[in-house]
This record gives C-alpha cells, sequence and structure tokens, in this order.
C-alpha cells in the first residue's frame, strides 16, 4: 500500500476492437454470458448492435408523445383562454374561437414541445450531460470517436469477475485489454 | 430453413456492373481518415482565403445596422413603399430568405425519413444554412412593422390595454411557424453535432501533451473544455445511440410536417387575403417546391466552393453534386408547372380581375422581373437534363446562382406586381426601392457569411459520425468492415 493506485477502485474492463464486425460479435458473447453492467462503445451507431446487445427498443417516442400531446392541447387551451375567454375579440361575427383557425398554432406548439421532449427525452434516458466519466481519463479510450470499438464490462457487474472476464474478453479476440480504474 | 432448400447448382448473379453505385466517400479510405480531414478543416492554420472572405463579409454586413438604425429613427419612409405597394423588398427578402432554409430541412429530415445515404456528406452544411437564413429572414417582419418597439404585441402576452394577440390572422401564424421552424432547426443540428463535438474534444486532448507554446496550449484548453462541455460527456455508447438515433429519427419525423407547414403558412399570408394575384389555393405546394428549389440552390452555391477550397472532394463527390442537380431540376420543374397553372386558372376562372393581374405579371411594366422569373427558374435547370451540366461543377454554380436570383424575383413577383397595379386605375402606381432598402438586403448577406464563415472555421462542416455510418468500412456485415463471410 505504498502508491496511491493502490487505492483506486476498478471501474470496468475495457477491451478495444478494430471492426465494427469484431465488436459485434464479442458483443453477442458477452450478451449471451448473461452480462448487465457492460456497453459497447463506437465511434458511429453500428447497425444490428442493439440486438447484438439485447437491448429493447428506445422508450424516447413517449417523451415525444407526451410532449407533442401537451403542446397541442395547450396550444388549442392557450388561444381559447386568450381570445375567448379571458378577453372575448370578435371579429366579422366570427366565433370567439374555432379549432380551425387555431389549428395551425396548436399544430406549430404540437411539433415545438415534441421536438424539446424527443431532445430532452434522449439526453434523460442516457443520463446526459454528464461531465465526468472515468473511460473519459482513458487515453486509449479516445480513439472510440475515431476509429477504435470498444467493449467495456462494468466491475459491479454481478457476474464481473477481473480474471473471468478478462478470459471470455481475450476469447472474443479483442487485441488490447485494460482495468479501468474509477 | 428457406436458403438451405435452395439448390446449391443455383447461382445468385451479382447486379450489372452499370447499376452498380459509386461508393458515397471515395477511394474507400478507412473510417480514421474521414476525422481527420474533417477535423482537420478545424485543427489546420487559418487559411488566407477565410481572412479574406471573412473581412469582407464583415464589411458587407455593416450595411445591416446603417440600414435598420436610419430606418428606425426615421420611419418606414425611407424604404421605397407607396401606396398602392406596401409591402416591398422587405417581405421578398423574407420569403426568399426562409426559403432557402427549407433546403437544409429537406436535406436534414426528409431525405433522412427516405434512406438517402448521400445526405450525410451535406447535412451539417445544410442544417447551419438554415439556421442563419432564418434569423436573417427574421429580421424583416420584425421592422417592417414601422414601430418596431411594439413587436412584442406578436407574442402571446397582453398588451397596455390588456388585450390578446388575435389568433385567426395568419400573420401571427407565421410568427409562430417561423419560431418554431428556428428552433427545432438548431435542436435538430445541436443534436447532430453532439457526437462531432465530442470527437473535437478527444482529438485535442490527444495531442495536448505534445502541445508546448503557451498560446497554443490556452487554445488547446479551450478548445477541450468548449467542445467538451457541448459534447455533454458524450461516450458513443450503444445504449446511448440506440436512444440517440431513436430521438433522430423523431426529430426529422417532427421536422419533417414542421417545413411543409412553415412555408405553407408563410404562403397563407398571402393566399387568405383576397387580392388577385395572391388568393389562390395553389400557394402552398408551389411555395414549398419553390423553397426546397432555391435552398438546394444555395447549398450548391456554398458547397461547391467551399469543397475546392478544403480539398473535400472526396466527401463531397461529383455523385452528391449531380443528385442536388437532379433535385433542381425536379422542383424547378414542378415551380415552372405552377406558374403555368396559375395562369391557366386565371383564365379559367372567369375573374376578370384576377386574368388582369397575371397579364399585367408578364406583359405589364414590370414584365422584366417576371421574365427574369421564368428564365432563371424555368428555362436555367432544363440544362440539369444533360450529364454534362450536372458533373461539372462550374456549371452547376452558374446555374445555381440564375435560380438564386430567379428566386428572389419570384417573390418579387407575387408581391409587388399583384399590389402595384389592384381593382381600379385610381389605384395604380409603381415600385421601386431605395438605397436603404437594397444595404439592408446586402447586409444580410454579409451578416449570412459571417455566420457561416464562422461555422466553417470552427464547427465540423461535416458530420463525422454520420459519414462514418454509410461506409463499406462500417457495415459489420461487409468484408471491409471485418466480415468474415
Amino acid at each position: 500500500m505504498d502508491s496511491l493506485d493502490d487505492y483506486q477502485i476498478p471501474y470496468g474492463l475495457m477491451a478495444e476492437f478494430d471492426t465494427p464486425a469484431g465488436v459485434m460479435h464479442a458483443a453477442e458473447k458477452v450478451r449471451d454470458e448473461g452480462f448487465t453492467r457492460w456497453d459497447v462503445h463506437t465511434p458511429f451507431p453500428v447497425h444490428g448492435m442493439d440486438d447484438a446487445m439485447g437491448l429493447k427498443n428506445s422508450q424516447v417516442g413517449w417523451f415525444t408523445f407526451f410532449c407533442g400531446l401537451c403542446g397541442f392541447f395547450g396550444g388549442m387551451l392557450m388561444i381559447w383562454y386568450m381570445n375567448a375567454y379571458d378577453y372575448g375579440i370578435p371579429v366579422g361575427g366570427k366565433p370567439n374561437f374555432s379549432p380551425f383557425a387555431s389549428f395551425p398554432v396548436a399544430y406549430e406548439m404540437t411539433i415545438l414541445s415534441g421536438a424539446f421532449g424527443s431532445l430532452l427525452g434522449m439526453l434523460y434516458l442516457n443520463r446526459l450531460p454528464r461531465l465526468h466519466h472515468p473511460l473519459l481519463k482513458n487515453m486509449r479510450f479516445a480513439d472510440v470517436t475515431h476509429d477504435k470499438f470498444f467493449v467495456v464490462i462494468e466491475a459491479d457487474d454481478p457476474k464481473y469477475d477481473e480474471e473471468e472476464t478478462r478470459k471470455l474478453l481475450k476469447k472474443t479476440g479483442s487485441k488490447h485489454i485494460e482495468l479501468v480504474n474509477e | 430453413m428457406a436458403h438451405d432448400a435452395v439448390p446449391s447448382s443455383v447461382k445468385i448473379a451479382p447486379p450489372p456492373v452499370e447499376l452498380e453505385r459509386p461508393a458515397l466517400v471515395a477511394n474507400n479510405h478507412s473510417i480514421g481518415w474521414i476525422s481527420d480531414t474533417v477535423a482537420g478543416v478545424i485543427e489546420d492554420k487559418t487559411p488566407g482565403w477565410w481572412k479574406l472572405a471573412i473581412s469582407l463579409s464583415l464589411l458587407v454586413s455593416l450595411g445591416l445596422p446603417i440600414g435598420l438604425i436610419y430606418l428606425i429613427s426615421t420611419g418606414v419612409g425611407v424604404w421605397g413603399l407607396n401606396h398602392p405597394v406596401a409591402w416591398g423588398w422587405a417581405i421578398v427578402n423574407f420569403v426568399w430568405w426562409i426559403g432557402i432554409g427549407h433546403a437544409g430541412t429537406l436535406i436534414s429530415a426528409i431525405l433522412f425519413l427516405l434512406r438517402q445515404k448521400w445526405r450525410t456528406s451535406i447535412n451539417r452544411a445544410s442544417e447551419a444554412m438554415t439556421i442563419f437564413a432564418v434569423m436573417c429572414a427574421g429580421i424583416f417582419p420584425a421592422v417592417h412593422v414601422g414601430r418596431i418597439w411594439f413587436d412584442w404585441w406578436l407574442f402571446p402576452v397582453p398588451n397596455a390595454n390588456s388585450i390578446w394577440p388575435q389568433f385567426r390572422s395568419p400573420l401571427l401564424w407565421d410568427v409562430f411557424a417561423v419560431s418554431t421552424y428556428f428552433t427545432v432547426s438548431v435542436l435538430f443540428w445541436y443534436m447532430g453535432l453532439i457526437p462531432d463535438l465530442a470527437t473535437m474534444r478527444d482529438r485535442f486532448r490527444k495531442v495536448a501533451g505534445k502541445v508546448t507554446e503557451p498560446a497554443a496550449r490556452l487554445r488547446n484548453k479551450l478548445a477541450q473544455f468548449l467542445y467538451g462541455a457541448f459534447s455533454l460527456g458524450w461516450t458513443g455508447s450503444n445504449r446511448h445511440w440506440s436512444n440517440y438515433e431513436k430521438a433522430y429519427l423523431l426529430l426529422a419525423g417532427l421536422s419533417t410536417p414542421l417545413v411543409l407547414s412553415v412555408h405553407s403558412i408563410v404562403s397563407f399570408d398571402f393566399a387568405v387575403s383576397q387580392l388577385p394575384g395572391w388568393h389562390t389555393t395553389i400557394f402552398p405546394p408551389y411555395f414549398v417546391a419553390g423553397a426546397v428549389f432555391g435552398g438546394f440552390a444555395m447549398v450548391m452555391t456554398l458547397m461547391i466552393p467551399l469543397v475546392s477550397l478544403y480539398r473535400l472532394n472526396e466527401i463531397v463527390t461529383i455523385r452528391h453534386l449531380e443528385v442536388m442537380s437532379k433535385v433542381i431540376l425536379v422542383t424547378g420543374s414542378i415551380v415552372g408547372y405552377a406558374y403555368a397553372m396559375e395562369f391557366f386558372i386565371a383564365y379559367y376562372g372567369g375573374n376578370p380581375y384576377e386574368l388582369y393581374a397575371f397579364k399585367n405579371r408578364a406583359f405589364g411594366d414590370m414584365n422584366w422581373s417576371y421574365w427574369w422569373m421564368i428564365s432563371c427558374n424555368v428555362l436555367a435547370p432544363q440544362f440539369f437534363w444533360f450529364k454534362w451540366c450536372r458533373t461539372t461543377p462550374w456549371f452547376i454554380w452558374l446555374i445555381c446562382g440564375f435560380v438564386n436570383i430567379g428566386m428572389w424575383m419570384e417573390r418579387f413577383v407575387i408581391v409587388v406586381t399583384s399590389l402595384h397595379n389592384d381593382f381600379i386605375p385610381g389605384n395604380w402606381g409603381y415600385y421601386s426601392p431605395t438605397w436603404v432598402d437594397m444595404i439592408t438586403y446586402f447586409g444580410t448577406f454579409g451578416f449570412f457569411m459571417t455566420l457561416f464563415l464562422l461555422f466553417c472555421r470552427f464547427l465540423p462542416l461535416i458530420a463525422i459520425s454520420e459519414v462514418k455510418g454509410v461506409t463499406p468500412q462500417a457495415d459489420p456485415h461487409h468484408p471491409l468492415g471485418g466480415a468474415k463471410h
């Protein structure tokens, strides 16, 4: 217990791959082993990786849908309140509130809040913004936004065992496996 | 298993050579080459032409504050507006700029839904163009009201007499349409930037140790901090990509009806009135087609010089230019059809005022604008039937210049010629812009170009992660992506 490194808590094992096919086959093996706290990091979305990882369909759509719905009815309610309830403006004998004349604005409000719902919903589901991450300290991992592919199995996965997991990752064909600390 | 049932004697031939498409990124470069090339634009020394261009743009953009301060301090009388032409260059410029924006959203949203992979090379710059064009557009309706200190009456807040805005007016719909369009375009653009900002963050991080000079170290630190903060801690996690791609698809799905509605609502500003020449049901689709047409021309006007100056022609290839030329040909022909149909309905509808308005457009005392419009919008794009014309950058650039002029003329024809000779001869007049109209309009060019040049210098002008994603090297089932069989 001389060096500070001895006190570090392991974050997980990181395995590097050179090709999308390589990382995808590795992901299939890790999925079949039953790991739950693990991830694949790629420079671009790899087609078919969600299946290879066993991920379910993303839930972002619910955020979009409910925000859009609120936008539409919020828009209608706003116009009714402003032009018919709070201060009626009679124009040419037309009704003070009509869903037809109000539609364009309510439609734009649907899209506006649906768009905010999609972006903020995506960020919420991804727990972003996160301005610190153990992997972002690792220089080798910096190539994840360039041309390298990584499988990371976290140390707090119930099936994690440093030796066994390292063996598994080696079997998947990774050339570089490294322990990343918190 | 179905494919086991096929006897081995049956050979499935590969598609014929002439049906094979050239790769989207030429010369089979590695995926790392793509980030090196695009990020190289930011990392390299500022090119001389860029300094020259931004100085020129800043100089031209001075027209904007000069024109606006003079206008606001004096009154709308400094413009060429008169009776009966109460809408002049301001509205023409507004519709023209906002139309240009539409190509960016078409490329980023509609072509995404249609799975047009070539869009990845141009979508980032086009979306930037959209945002800056909408900023230029927004200036004009805000200042054309005369007493601009009452602009806040457009917002849904009660005025001093507790009266709310009146939501039955297309002009108010326009406020919501344009502000929604701007906001959603910014959200979409920013979301697309997140992975690429992370690329920039990591690139500056990788070289940080090698930087020794104090000024360069400070620059590196600042770049790491800013790209890092705006990339929100992106790690390329597939769990993140999964949500990200879904959100991207949903934003594309939301932007598509949005972009169609924005120019439809802009056209309602005219079509809902009862003026001959404006009161037509063809306006919404005709405006949208015209917007896409003019916008694609502006995309090419910007991209062709940019690609050759930054030597990005392996990412934005001749094939990209050819496809965009075809879009221009199609939308130009739709616009031509709309011009013909308007004329036919003016004749067939049996309304003498309507017929007069159209005859006056083509043969009246402002006929020059009409024939400029026809030549630039209907005739010029017809060159794109020929392959040489679609694959020669300087020629495409020339035609796109004409289209930009033609689309401005189209809005001039719609706005001014419909107003200047209306129902009774006592209401007839002519319209000429003043120098204030002109420097304000040219000022917006400077403003637009300044923003666009800053964007090219400091942000990845090509969507790095998206371009990587459409190469065969990125396909896990392709031999270049590492597939073994």
